[in-house]
């Protein structure tokens, strides 16, 4: 099968680049990234790791949509053309700068905030099943920057904070535990948080864990009205 | 150079977990987390199936520790799993606390499911991503500390040791390809296992026991590193991970016959004996011809369809997913394909209870090192928290240590070597180090796998040495800077060359069957010659063995029945 690669290094600049690659069954696109950097280019970079699709590390566009390139399988399709994600800058080939993704979403205080912990006495909180459920599907988020890739509102506004860290930030203020979301909220409601969404729905479109930071973002618009 | 109080190397359960305790303790002291990816995509990460804790009624710390302890064939030591399972539920709750998203029983209460090789149901899941949830969860409580700095995508290449202590370490920098020093007081290695050294193996691509390899060169001793673990459920034909709770949830194993053949070989626990157990006897159903044939090789059936949907969308919905997506079947209508795969790695840097090293200032915690609470087979559900537990102790240990310390200094020709070693001297001949580690996973797999033989791991070790020399003539095919990844790949061939000398070594003169280590031509456990670690030590040429006795506190070893 023809794998159509979009290359970039300082010395050539971008570039595009086929290689054939041998497929068997059960074939993913990573497995021929690997077959290709394995016994054809031995610098051809790219991100993986867990090959599972749990760890986030290797979502690149794949004939025109990004996905995870460890759960796509090649029998889908009749040749392969890969890029770097869009709306992130690339580093080398594949390999893109995701350094201004984690940092937005550490601004939206991802993290539990509750004063009444103790750190060397720690007590079991209750939460019933109900209570996990309203907020559950919104921690399977794996940082792979798809949704952030297709979102028009970040590729117009580079300081948007983007569907992955909204919907990180509903996340935690739909947690019963959590005693934060009014700081998230004022964080949430500035220029480059919620307001800033197209609404163009892309980002739900494209998760590949079927999260929808799109409904993430309208939940929080709602109480950020109240 | 950068400088620091305290270098965490590795962001998976175990060094995060020992930053937070760090940065909980004093906000005073600079913690330099480093890790090869960025800290979520861990290994750890990919841990599905619980963590061990005593919580309820009806079990107790006596019950965890016996079951660890014959789960370990006798091997691990009894002072550190008398520790290690009175910290567990503290951990949890703790998790907890800091938003862990918690299976619950109905009545909001933290959930516990049935394990391997338990006498109580003590395993605390998050579904079946329970990994995942534990890493992001310490991840995000990281991020609201000031005091701790990540630097993600750093691969580290050796630690700066000198008079007797550690000062400090060097990573490659990848996104600019330049070599970085870290001056630090006191020093964590959490860097994982050594799982690439296989082919057919549950591990992430990235997990190639770098950090092990670096504390073995710089002669601190690895233990007991030819106990490796083989999970008995490994999705076909990719090796990803089938947790061990789809039969704690009732799932059943079957052959082409359709019998439940666990009856023959552990009538009481059944499927759910520990792994070592269950790995053999699918492994023998195999080679007795009793597997299922497919275009990927022989397999046995994984059986939750008397589940039922519900069941398995509330318990197991990763397993759904994968198993739909990597090998088209859904387990709600049809049996999942499975082999035994390679899982976890028992040995590693030699510490003592308390994460240190020989090293003054150096600690390892998590897989990469062996604190000895698993012995010769780890028990599902231990390994998660155990990074919980011992990166806690480490994290408390680096501080009091760092907070003592003398003002570290990495000695300039450290720096001048380390430049020349990894930029002028590596990669100038022609073998393609893909190669040499394809053939290296093919000799793991055959000889070093769940039934070995004196005269394979002689094969072995005569392969592993002529990829040795093969090594010495690699070629580093790109010389840019920036995410160099042939530069990577190479070295981290090298370190598994290492390690795989040892693990064969250590296998070899091991003559007895213990565990996950198991000789056709020793078949029985030998307490008299061989209840002691084994000491491996870097030569330069092959390595040295030395052995320690094993710690006995109350449990007298006996035979192991399931």
């Amino acid at each position: 099968m023809k794998f159509k690669i979009k290359r970039f290094n300082e010395k050539n600049g971008s570039y595009w680049q086929t290689f054939e690659v041998p497929v068997r069954t059960a074939m993913t696109v990573l497995d021929g990234l690997f077959y290709i950097r394995e016994n054809l280019d031995n610098s051809l970079a790219f991100r993986a790791s867990c090959r599972m699709g749990i760890c986030g590390s290797c979502a690149v566009k794949i004939n025109g949509k990004p996905r995870l390139a460890c759960e796509t399988q090649l029998s889908k399709f009749k040749e392969v053309k890969i890029e770097p994600l869009d709306n992130f800058a690339v580093i080398k080939d594949l390999v893109t700068e995701f350094e201004g993704f984690f940092a937005k979403h550490k601004k939206v205080k991802p993290y539990l905030i509750n004063p009444k912990i103790s750190y060397e006495n720690p007590v079991e909180q209750i939460q019933t099943p109900k209570q996990l459920k309203a907020y559950y599907d919104f921690t399977l988020c794996i940082k792979c920057g798809a949704c952030y890739s297709v979102c028009p509102a970040g590729a117009t506004l580079e300081s948007y904070l983007g569907p992955a860290a909204l919907a990180s930030a509903y996340r935690f203020n739909a947690d019963s535990r959590d005693h934060g979301k009014e700081e998230r909220l004022k964080i949430v409601s500035q220029p480059n948080g919620v307001w800033r969404c197209h609404s163009a729905m892309e980002c739900s479109e494209v998760c590949p864990k079927q999260i929808e930071p799109a409904k993430a973002i309208q939940l929080l618009r709602r109480a950020t009205l109240r | 150079m950068i400088e620091c109080d305290i270098a965490i190397v590795g962001t998976g359960l175990a060094g995060m977990r020992a930053g937070v305790e760090i940065a909980e303790k004093s906000r005073k002291v600079s913690v330099a987390l480093i890790s090869k990816t960025y800290p979520i995509r861990c290994h750890s990460v990919c841990a599905e199936g619980g963590s061990a804790a005593v919580l309820r009624e009806g079990d107790s710390f006596e019950l965890h520790e016996w079951d660890t302890v014959k789960g370990s064939d006798f091997l691990a030591d009894q002072d550190v799993v008398e520790f290690f399972v009175r910290e567990c539920p503290k951990e949890i709750i703790r998790l907890e606390n800091w938003g862990c998203p918690w299976s619950r029983t109905a009545d909001g209460k933290i959930a516990q499911r049935a394990f391997g090789g338990q006498s109580f149901p003590r395993t605390v899941f998050a579904a079946d991503r329970t990994g995942f949830h534990e890493v992001h969860t310490l991840y995000e409580r990281l991020l609201s500390y000031e005091n701790v700095e990540f630097f993600n995508e750093f691969f580290l290449t050796n630690l700066a040791i000198a008079d007797g202590r550690i000062q400090g370490i060097s990573a490659i920098d990848l996104k600019n390809g330049d070599l970085e020093f870290f001056k630090a007081k006191a020093v964590i290695l959490a860097t994982g296992g050594a799982g690439r050294l296989y082919g057919f193996t549950t591990y992430s691509h990235q997990v190639t026991g770098d950090g092990i390899a670096i504390a073995y060169r710089c002669g601190i001793p690895l233990k007991d590193m030819e106990f490796m673990q083989f999970h008995p459920t490994g999705l076909i034909p990719s090796g990803i991970l089938m947790t061990e709770a789809c039969r704690g949830e009732g799932g059943y194993l079957r052959n082409r016959l359709g019998e439940r053949f666990m009856q023959k070989y552990a009538p009481e626990k059944m499927e759910l004996a520990p792994r070592d157990v269950v790995a053999r006897a699918m492994w023998k159903e195999i080679i007795e011809g009793r597997g299922f044939e497919s275009e990927h090789g022989p397999y046995i059936a994984l059986d939750l369809t008397h589940l039922g949907e519900e069941k398995i969308e509330e318990r197991l919905p990763m397993i759904r997913e994968a198993a739909i997506k990597f090998a088209g079947v859904d387990p709600v209508e049809e049996p999942i394909p499975v082999k035994p795969v390679q899982h976890y790695t028992m040995g590693g840097i030699h510490t003592n209870m308390f994460t240190e090293t020989p090293v003054k200032g150096l600690f390892a915690v998590g897989e990469c090192a062996c604190i000895s609470i698993h012995g010769a087979n780890r028990l599902g559900s231990n390994s998660t928290v155990e990074c919980l537990v011992f990166g806690r102790v480490a994290g408390e240990r680096a501080l009091k240590f760092a907070e003592n310390a003398k003002e570290p200094e990495i000695p300039k020709n450290f720096i001048k070597e380390e430049e020349s070693r990894i930029y002028d001297k590596i990669g100038k001949g022609d073998e393609n180090p893909h190669a040499i580690k394809k053939r290296l996973n093919e000799v793991m797999d055959t000889h070093l796998w769940i039934f070995r033989t004196g005269e394979g791991l002689k094969e072995a070790l005569r392969e592993i040495r002529e990829l040795k020399r093969r090594y010495e003539r690699v070629v580093i095919s790109d010389s840019s800077r920036k995410f160099n990844v042939a530069l990577l790949s190479t070295l981290e061939v090298g370190y598994l060359l290492d390690l795989a000398e040892v693990v064969a070594m250590g296998a070899l003169l091991r003559t007895e069957s213990r565990g996950a280590h198991y000789r056709l031509d020793y078949p029985a456990r030998d307490d008299e010659h061989w209840l002691k670690h084994t000491l491996a030590y870097y030569t330069g040429k092959e390595p040295r063995f030395e052995y320690l006795p094993v710690t006995i506190t109350k449990w007298k070893p006996v035979e192991r029945k399931y």
